[in-house]
């Protein structure tokens, strides 16, 4: 924060800032709407993950050979990768001053999310197309 | 970055004691944060014990006695007296509420410690500076936007449409809300605060008000409004009653229902 006896910036002024954005609903109902998909989807995942620890490498890769589960799966990493994503963004405005540091921290979010989400859906592919390696 | 410790000359030293007048029976020591921005030394807890069996049953008895009888140096806001001005809206035993409506005796523990609205520069002892919120609320441009002409004699309004309003105005921004909210500490120059948005809701939802779209374009703003994280302390302290979390919250579901 600035403190306002160093400046002459008057408190209106000062309370504008640079105006309104006009954006933050769109960030808003991704949120919600990839929080939302992962509620069943989580839980189906847990299962999975269960499931799947209990049966072995062989059982593993047959398991994600089935078209519905490397479906889910994918679904799973994106909608969890947007959603981490959108959260991150959100504790780093928070958190961070300083239009460098809080913008780089932004497009390292973004950069590590999207390579997240991109290995995920590859490895599934992998597996569920060409079996184990 | 993040800062997490105080500035050298912002840390609060052990003070002044006070003790209480010989003969006094009923006896509680009061722990009140002390500073004056223009002098050069740092913030200070001075301990008054006071005789409360010598004022009346509110904080701010205790606080007009102390600076009565005791130390008249002691620099607090009042008006009203009776919470409808919000002049004395403070810190009280780790909760911000008004000193004029707040008993003593409702506070527990031995030692009441009493500072002013938290995150806000001093200006001195328990006033806080709230040059910049009193901004912010003008910025949503508090009073009715028409284009119709005004009628003879008034802008009529149903029942209904007036009872939404209640619940909002009887706010009397005292900004206890808005210093209480960790979004307004870490942003408070970016983030409107609570008090500003339940304001900007009050507005958005009069039936009589004919700007409700500009309202919400100045108002869609990852800072201005969507720094609230839903975390609940601006409607635990409001000591109206109010709910500003749920004006913001509405907020929120206009932004929508405009896009969906
Ligand atoms: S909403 Fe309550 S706490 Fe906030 S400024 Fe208004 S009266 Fe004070
Ligand atoms: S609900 Fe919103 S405005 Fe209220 S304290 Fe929490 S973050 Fe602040
Ligand atoms: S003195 Fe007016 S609200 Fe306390």
């Amino acid at each position: 924060m600035t403190a306002p006896s160093q400046s002459f910036r008057t408190p209106m002024s000062r309370a504008r800032g640079l105006g309104s954005a006009k954006h933050g609903v769109g960030h808003f109902i991704a949120d919600r709407v990839s929080g939302l998909a992962l509620i069943p989807l989580s839980i189906w995942a847990a299962f999975a993950g269960l499931k799947v620890a209990a049966g072995g490498y062989d059982m593993a890769i047959e398991w994600l050979s089935s078209p519905l589960n490397a479906v889910l799966l994918g679904l799973f990493m994106v909608a969890g990768f947007i959603h981490l994503r959108l959260a991150i963004q959100v504790v780093v405005e928070d958190y961070v001053e300083g239009f460098v540091s809080k913008s780089a921290l932004l497009i390292l979010n973004y950069f590590v999310c999207v390579l997240g989400a991109a290995l995920g859906v590859f490895a599934i592919l992998k597996v569920a197309l060409l079996g184990a390696f | 970055m993040v800062q997490l410790a105080l500035p050298k000359n912002s840390r609060v030293g052990k003070g002044r004691h006070y003790p209480a007048p010989a003969g006094a029976k009923r006896v509680k020591t009061f722990r009140i944060y002390r500073y004056d921005p223009e002098g050069s030394e740092n913030p200070r807890w001075d301990t008054y014990d006071v005789d409360v069996d010598a004022c009346g049953p509110m904080l701010l008895d205790v606080l007009i006695l102390i600076k009565n009888t005791v130390d008249p140096t002691l620099t607090f806001r009042r008006s009203c007296r009776e919470g409808v001005c919000g002049s004395c809206a403070m810190n009280i035993g780790g909760r911000n509420t008004l000193a004029c409506t707040h008993g003593w005796e409702d506070t527990p523990g031995k030692e009441i410690q009493v500072s002013p609205l938290p995150s806000q520069p001093v200006v001195k002892d328990l006033v806080p500076d709230l040059t910049l919120f009193y901004a912010q609320y003008a910025s949503i441009e508090p009073w009715l936007h028409t284009e119709t002409p005004e009628p003879q004699k008034e802008w009529p309004q149903t029942p209904e449409d007036r009872s939404k309003l209640d619940g909002l105005y009887e706010c009397i921004l005292c900004a206890c809300c808005s210093t209480s909210c960790p979004s307004y500490w870490w942003n408070g120059e970016k983030y409107l605060g609570p008090a500003t948005l339940l304001h900007a809701y009050r507005w958005l939802i009069d039936s009589r008000d004919e700007a409700t779209g500009d309202r919400l374009d100045q108002l869609e703003d990852p800072f201005k409004l969507y720094r609230c994280h839903t975390i609940m302390n601006c409607a635990q302290v409001c000591p109206k009653g109010l709910n500003p979390a749920k004006a913001i919250a509405e907020i929120k579901k206009l932004m929508v229902e405009r896009v969906a």
